[in-house]
């Protein structure tokens, strides 16, 4: 085949390669002095080489895995008092008409080598049914988005997926697995609304905490 | 020169290197359609090199993460220039991965013996969007934060060991620290370095087998260097314009506000190229619990048969099966991203995806002109949790909005540009402008003529009356309840005050026409007995009484007017206690225990505000006729701190830029 470039090849320095091939390689093993090894000894040196090479290999791997894994090790360390529950609103802050409201979730929260005072770790959806107030969780049990309150429908509604929600959180319509995660809730000193934030896996159609 | 060129070669062997590199033969000789490869190199490169220095201003913290970015951005000299490459060379890569992808499909380039070569450049693909999945998360604003949420709560749905692999990936079991950590480390450390081992492979096994000439072949072959490297150079070029074409239009890359698990943001969504898989999971198909088939084991398949193609193409019709399924997946996707911009522009929920992406804009804007003018002396997210001007307004919009309203709205309404006419308001109305701008007007928002004090009304609804405008328009979903007590905008402001001293203005529903007080003595006795017949000099004193009044809240916007018109003030409280009358209902200077109506010492100031909403049944305020305002304070439904913010967003104390 015609070669279109060979104007412009550079020909290259012969002296080189031949000079690289002068080069010392290693001794042929059948000179006089050089007695072959048995192929028992050999054999068992190359398994040695990969037994070395694997365990030096193995201990950078090993030490970064280990730590890696370190999160599955780790429990939880959610924000609010010993017993989960967290102070989130009066009474009185909640409409009376039965309209849900967004409340943040202050509290103490550890993250890594922080530990931070008073900081918004979520939030929650709070209204009143005869009188006594009921919580969910403002996350969506689908995939996790945060879900809208429609004041013009009246619903629940999450504006990733399309899922919405009634007032009490079972579902309408749309792809979530189950309803709105209710929350615990208690109302302390007569009109403290303390609530137990925590969060639950999505995806599922069962609520299981995330632990 | 010379000489040293033989010395580093007879060490290197560079110059065989480099003929080997140059010299590769290109049957048929060079074309266009060959550059697509080269042009990825290139952006990964770009990607490398521009992310190395992204790398040297970056913080992976959840407390450093967005302040890190937003200097960047915003602070740091041509860091806006190299964040927006960063960002829009990785907007390129998926089109360029996918034009090679075709390419390679097409023009059978995946058979025998390249099939090794193909899976490489299969995993390369992945490996760019897990690139894109990582970096998407970095900045750490509110779009990263809940769009990667979503993808890392599919983690979950993985068979038998879901919820601990997420946990892995995320570094626990809420976002922190660690997520950002180890989202950094894969971004920047462990998916560049399979990057590079894959290109090389990739381009080694390209190599060693040539490459696949595109039928027919009626041209000389040719060599790699110059004339394909030429057209490489060109095409690189042109991605470069583009690019830099983008960045300078639209100065660097978008930063939203500072992630805040708190806040909902209505827009999260992923970047474009996967908003196919987005809008997949919509289906009514993957309802409950078969959202695993939808996120795992379907997206699965389709890269299970794209990489089983090389076997597929030995069958007879096997290669146009898989021309057929590219294209099928191709248009499949492309009709999927399609309808999820289309839903998210015209669909029946648009408006909440709109306002989500105009309020973040605008705390974004905020944040970081709070984080230039006044610094950053914890994190971003607490400077805009101790704003009043951002939280003022949210806790209206909570507390306050059922029965006041702010200029019309609930008081987070966004501004946004005027429409000067109404044609002009119809067309930044329609679909198509909506499509290509988040802060195109949405029909179901706001607009009055401007100049007036008008109600606002639904864009709708002044589309279909046909007023001529000019517009003022805003972003915000009209309430669903008629205002039932005073707009509180410019609340003890002169003009504020004068048209609450108007009788007719007063019995609006911009004042107490809503109330009880609409029936009450400050009406009867005063605005329509006395007021309604003041001739002129009375109507020069209650100007006066006004001045009076407003300078009593020392409002910032005021202060020089106040100063300015210190006498007309000293003059109006001689008014409002003598000749006007006010003290006859009102205490002012000292407290009068026979008074009916508010205190009027330090009327609209700070403190007047604040012990107003804590307490309106106080004696000082209404302790016999409060109408329906409750006592936040006291019922412990808002902290001190919560109502300092709502007095000061109201009296516009707060920080504002320079301008």
């Amino acid at each position: 085949m015609e070669n279109p470039e060979e104007n412009q090849v550079e020909p290259s320095d012969s002296s080189v390669g031949e000079s690289v091939g002068q080069a010392e390689g290693p001794r042929d093993p059948s000179e006089p002095g050089t007695p072959e090894p048995a192929g028992e000894r050999r054999g068992f040196i190359k398994f040695l080489c990969a037994f070395i090479g694997t365990l030096i290999s193995a201990v950078p791997f090993g030490a970064g895995v280990w730590s890696y894994l370190d999160p599955l090790a780790k429990r939880n360390k959610g924000g609010g008092g010993g017993d989960g529950f967290v102070r989130v609103a009066s009474l009185d802050a909640i409409p009376a008409d039965g309209t849900p409201a967004k409340f943040s979730i202050v509290a103490d929260k550890v993250d890594a080598w922080n530990r931070f005072s008073n900081v918004s770790i979520g939030a929650v959806y709070l209204r009143l049914v005869d009188g006594m107030p009921s919580a969910l969780h403002t996350v969506c049990p689908h995939l996790g988005c945060f879900v809208d309150y429609r004041p013009g429908k009246k619903d629940f509604f999450c504006p990733c997926h399309n899922s919405n929600f009634k007032l009490d959180g079972s579902i309408v319509e749309g792809v979530s697995p189950r309803a709105m995660d209710g929350l615990r809730i208690e109302v302390r000193n007569k009109t403290e609304v303390w609530v137990k934030f925590q969060n639950f896996q999505p995806g599922h159609s069962h609520k299981v905490p995330v632990s | 020169m010379r000489s040293l060129l033989d010395w580093i070669d007879h060490r290197t062997g560079i110059r065989s290197l480099t003929r080997e590199a140059l010299f590769e033969n290109i049957p048929g000789g060079s074309r266009w359609r060959y550059v697509w490869g080269s042009t990825l190199t290139f952006t990964i490169f770009v990607q490398f090199i521009t992310g190395i220095f992204l790398w040297m201003g970056y913080s992976a913290s959840s407390g450093d993460a967005w302040e890190s970015v937003n200097y960047i951005q915003n602070e740091m000299a041509g860091g806006w220039l190299l964040r927006g490459i960063h960002h829009w060379m990785a907007q390129l890569m998926p089109v360029l991965l996918l034009l090679h992808l075709m390419q390679v499909v097409v023009d059978g380039a995946y058979k025998a013996p390249r099939e090794v070569n193909y899976w490489f450049g299969v995993l390369l693909l992945l490996l760019v969007l897990a690139l894109s999945l990582t970096g998407y998360l970095l900045p750490w604003d509110q779009k990263g934060f809940w769009a990667t949420k979503v993808a890392t709560n599919l983690i979950t749905l993985v068979p038998f060991v879901g919820p601990e692999l997420q946990q892995l990936v995320i570094g626990g079991t809420e976002y922190g620290h660690h997520t950002l950590t180890r989202f950094f480390a894969l971004h920047a450390g462990v998916l560049p370095g399979l990057l590079v081992l894959l290109i090389v492979g990739h381009i080694y096994l390209f190599r060693r087998h040539g490459i696949t000439p595109a039928e027919p072949v009626t041209k000389r072959d040719a060599y790699f260097w110059p004339d394909q490297v030429f057209k490489d150079v060109v095409a690189c070029l042109a991605v470069t314009v583009a690019v830099l074409a983008v960045v300078l239009w639209s100065h660097g890359a978008h930063l939203g506000s500072p992630a805040d698990p708190s806040e909902p943001y209505s827009a999260a969504r992923p970047d474009w190229y996967f908003l196919f898989l987005f809008q997949f999971l919509k289906l009514p198909f993957f309802a409950g619990e078969k959202e695993v088939w939808g996120a795992i084991y379907i997206p699965g398949m389709a890269v299970a048969l794209i990489c089983l193609m090389p076997f597929i193409g030995r069958w007879k019709l096997g290669h146009v099966f898989n021309v057929g399924v590219i294209f099928v997946f191709l248009g499949g996707a492309g009709a999927l991203t399609y309808l999820a911009k289309q839903e998210d522009v015209d669909g029946p929920n648009s408006a909440t995806y709109l306002k989500g992406v105009l309020a973040d804009t605008r705390d974004a804007q905020r944040v970081t002109a709070l984080a230039r003018g006044r610094g950053i002396e914890s994190t971003a997210l607490s400077l805009l949790k101790d704003d009043p001007k951002t939280q003022g307004a949210r806790l209206f919009a909570q507390h306050c909005a059922s029965c006041h309203r702010y200029d019309g709205h609930d008081g987070l309404a966004v501004e946004l540009a005027k429409a000067e006419s109404h044609d002009d308001l119809a067309k930044r109305t329609g679909v198509s402008s909506r499509f290509l701008s988040g802060d195109a007007v949405h029909p179901d928002w706001l607009a009055r003529k401007t100049g007036t004090q008008d109600e606002w009304q639904p864009v709708k609804s002044v589309l279909k009356a046909k007023a001529e405008g000019p517009f003022d328009v805003i972003a915000s979903v009209s309430p669903p309840e008629k205002p039932s007590a005073p707009d509180l905008n410019g609340f003890a402001t002169r003009q504020w005050i004068r048209d609450l001293l108007d009788p007719d203005q007063y019995l609006s529903a911009r004042y107490f026409g809503g109330t009880a007080h609409g029936e009450g003595a400050m009406y009867k006795k005063f605005l329509n007995r006395k007021v309604r017949k003041y001739d002129a000099e009375e109507k020069a004193m209650l100007e006066l009484v006004v001045f009076a009044l407003s300078a009593e809240a020392k409002l910032l916007s005021q202060a020089e007017d106040d100063k300015a018109d210190a006498d007309k003030i000293k003059q109006g409280i001689d008014h409002l206690i003598d000749d006007i009358g006010c003290v006859d209902c009102h205490a002012f200077g000292e407290p009068d225990p026979d008074a009916d109506g508010p205190d009027l010492t330090g009327y609209g100031s700070r403190q007047w505000i604040i012990d107003f909403v804590k307490n309106p049944e106080h004696e000082k305020f209404y302790p016999d006729n409060n109408d329906r305002m409750p006592a936040f304070g006291v019922k412990k439904i808002l902290t001190d701190k919560e109502v300092g913010l709502i007095a000061d967003w109201l009296r516009g104390d707060y920080f504002e830029p320079v301008r």
